[in-house]
């Protein structure tokens, strides 16, 4: 009689392979490139390949003027594009000294909260999309055209505003603005609870977050993890409460923390952030102040000799501005520091071990914008 | 009854005489033989495009948009200009594929439906096989379309293909296991596997009404199961799209692409046309208890309208599925399937069979 074999898990273990998502993959939201190391399902090292997309914003700003380099900003993040020229511009007007009018800074903040809600919606309903829920995609678009129609009738664009300039803002508010913000939030009240009945609760859903892709929170300060991904790991990171800017020291909200780190976590807290960025709207809309719109600034501005650097909180993380000076008319050297990149390499860390569909969860709860990690 | 002159075999009957008298047997067989491909091929591919056609308006319904609005009215040409396109288009055989399998692929797949419909009787008298194992024959058949996939995955020589191919095919082989255990659940309360004789003991009442709890469980069963066979909804692995790109067809293009689609949809008619013969009553009009007046007039409905209303009522139903949730992971597919669905059918068979023995049912 034969003998019976015993076969191991080792010994039927299979050959690892390699699988290139991107830089064309419907997942990566655009030209990244992930080499990944699978063995059958499982995920066994992520590495991610930038590049694909890198335009030389930093390179070309030496050779712009200062209010030019706005221009540009707003092609990295492009769903948090306000935040980010709001960004330079508070550079500047740090640099010179410059003191903003009160009724710029409520404006400018309004747009920050206006801005993270349109970059959150676009964010729930792609990464619905990328769980194969496809009905949240025309959910979040629908009321995010609310948001692109206001911003259409204050600065004239929907997606590259390039509201701010150095010392203000670039047109007044338009006379609907006020009437029309108020409008939205009534109506997004109502239907912001739609997205939780249609995926949060749905048990298909939760079963495929909940636990899976865990960054704790040491991992994430270890990172530079930033914005709504690093505190759903409970890192405390918020900078419009540590490091206010413009009208954000006026105003009561909360910072909300998460505790697992998990990609429920990071849904959930976006979600949370959504309701608070109502709120953050509601408290400053009807107290707009009277006043100037810009304060006058030369017609060539020149920013005194010295590194200057300003950090604001775009849908993402933190944004910062780092701008060396040499006394002349350009700056000498930029460097932006964009909260999708650090965000970004995290994934071998916590994708590893997981199956190839969480990877693709894991990617859509960091809510990844390519030109903001390659700039 | 009233619905009896809806019956089609006296016109089947009529067209086997007329043949039989004028021409030899075999010619008679072979006449009829082409007459009901040529059928099946036109209700194939024309089914197919309405589907496509309903789905996208479904889609955008929930989605509250239009859908296809442009090409026709309501945009009803649209999915037959997107056919003739898919036509036109070049097949692209990617160099280094097994060139045999890739292309024979497509074809597994498009035998299924064609098999799997001929014992389908859309209404009294129109069916084109009925053997006295039709169920049967319907689990059977319909579990070669995998092989399909499989080798649609294996032959394409593209990673992503084959983790869709291997996915579908740990998928399908499990969820065959449900689907043909709730049609056997059925088969105990009806007695016999001959599909004409299932929808006709249900005259007096739909088998999801006979059979109490466990006809319901096995419904529900069926129903997400079904959904699971056809690669869809929630169960979409094998092409998921934001995984693996189109999955097991990323690399097939024209006619071939053409053909995986539309398998998809008569699979979905085929899952729904036989929830609704085995728990829903084939082509026998809705009844309630001795409401005669209301009774008769359900009678004056045909027997085809009452069978396509029954499909595709179930056909929206896994529509709603599809739009609505988002997709399980590979392993909890596997779990769902083997943990609790198998279960629930191995009991609910010792349920039914208990049932029917005490004689428990109406």
């Amino acid at each position: 009689m034969a003998e019976i074999k015993i076969i191991t898990t080792d010994e039927i273990k299979t050959d690892e392979y390699l699988v290139n998502m991107g830089p064309q993959h419907p997942s990566t939201h655009g030209v990244l490139r992930l080499l990944v190391k699978l063995e059958g399902e499982i995920v066994h090292n992520v590495e991610p390949h930038v590049g694909y997309i890198h335009s030389g914003i930093e390179k070309m700003t030496e050779a712009l003027s200062y209010p030019q380099i706005i221009h540009l900003t707003d092609r990295m993040d492009y769903l948090s594009a306000h935040m980010n020229n709001e960004a330079v511009c508070l550079c500047i007007e740090n640099a010179l000294q410059v003191e903003v009018p009160e009724r710029v800074k409520y404006i400018r903040t309004i747009f920050d909260e206006l801005q993270r809600l349109a970059s959150h919606q676009l964010w729930w309903c792609a990464s619905g999309m990328d769980l194969g829920a496809l009905t949240a995609f025309f959910y979040g678009l629908r009321d995010r055209e609310d948001i692109l129609d206001i911003f259409e009738e204050t600065c004239g664009a929907r997606l590259t505003l390039n509201y701010s300039v150095p010392g203000g803002v670039m047109f007044d508010i338009h006379p609907n603005f006020q009437s029309k913000v108020k409008a939205f939030i009534k109506k997004f009240r109502k239907t912001l609870p739609e997205y939780d009945k249609l995926l949060t609760g749905n048990i298909i859903f939760q079963n495929r977050t909940k636990g899976v892709g865990v960054l704790s929170k040491e991992d994430a300060i270890a990172f530079g993890v930033t914005g709504p991904t690093g505190r759903a790991s409970g890192f405390s990171c918020d900078v419009r409460k540590h490091h206010p800017y413009s009208a954000y020291p006026y105003i009561k909200f909360d910072e909300k923390l998460g505790t697992d780190g998990d990609s429920f976590m990071r849904w959930k807290l976006r979600m949370d952030e959504m309701w608070e960025s109502l709120n953050i709207i509601e408290q400053l809309i009807d107290n707009i102040p009277e006043g100037d719109i810009a304060v006058k600034m030369k017609g060539v501005i020149k920013l005194p000799e010295g590194e200057f650097y300003q950090r604001v909180e775009t849908g993402r993380g933190e944004f910062g501005v780092y701008i060396v000076s040499d006394g002349k008319k350009n700056p000498y050297r930029v460097k932006f520091r964009s909260p999708g990149f650090s965000n970004l390499f995290t994934i071998n860390h916590i994708a590893k071990n997981w199956k190839i569909a969480d990877l693709v969860a894991i990617m859509a709860t960091f809510d990844l914008v390519i030109p903001d990690i390659d700039r | 009854m009233a619905f009896e002159k809806y019956d089609f075999t006296p016109l089947t009957q009529a067209i086997h005489k007329a043949l039989i008298e004028n021409v030899s047997p075999l010619l008679t067989t072979i006449i009829e033989w082409t007459i009901i491909g040529v059928l099946f091929l036109l209700f194939i591919a024309i089914f197919g495009l309405l589907l496509v056609y309903v789905e996208r308006k479904v889609c955008a319904a929930f989605q509250q948009r239009l859908g296809p609005m442009r090409v026709g009215p309501w945009g009803l040409l649209q999915t037959i200009a997107d056919f003739v396109k898919l036509l036109m288009k070049e097949l692209i055989t990617p160099k280094s594929v097994d060139k045999f399998l890739y292309n024979l692929a497509p074809f597994i797949v498009i035998i299924v439906p064609f098999l799997t419909i001929s014992v389908i009787p859309f209404a009294p008298g129109l069916q084109a096989l009925d053997f006295d194992i039709g169920i049967f024959f319907v689990t059977a058949v319909s579990s070669v379309g995998v092989i399909g996939v499989l080798l649609a995955g294996w032959a394409s020589n593209n990673k992503y293909s084959l983790i869709g191919g291997m996915r579908s095919g740990a998928q399908i082989v499990s969820y065959e296991l449900s689907v043909g255990m709730s049609l056997i659940t059925m088969v105990i309360l009806a007695g016999t596997m001959q599909i004409s004789e299932i929808v006709e003991l249900q005259r007096g009442g739909w088998f999801l009404f006979k059979g109490h709890i466990p006809a319901v469980l096995a419904f529900f069963v069926f129903v997400v199961a079904g959904t699971a066979e056809t690669n869809r909804g929630p169960f979409d692995l094998a092409e998921a799209e934001s995984e693996l790109t189109a999955g097991f067809h990323t690399e097939y293009s024209g006619i071939k692409f053409a053909f995986f689609f539309l398998a998809e949809y008569i699979n979905l008619f085929i899952v729904s046309a036989m929830a609704t013969i085995v728990f829903l009553g084939g082509w026998m009009p809705f009844h309630f208890g001795d409401w005669a007046a209301f009774n008769n007039v359900m009678d004056f409905i045909p027997g085809l309208v009452w069978f396509f209303i029954k499909v595709f009522g179930i056909i929206f139903l896994i529509m709603w599925f599809k739009w609505t949730f988002p997709r399980l992971r590979i392993d909890q597919i596997l779990t769902l399937e083997w943990k609790y669905l198998l279960p629930i059918n191995l009991f609910n068979i010792l349920l039914m069979a208990t049932m029917v023995l005490l004689g428990w049912h109406w």
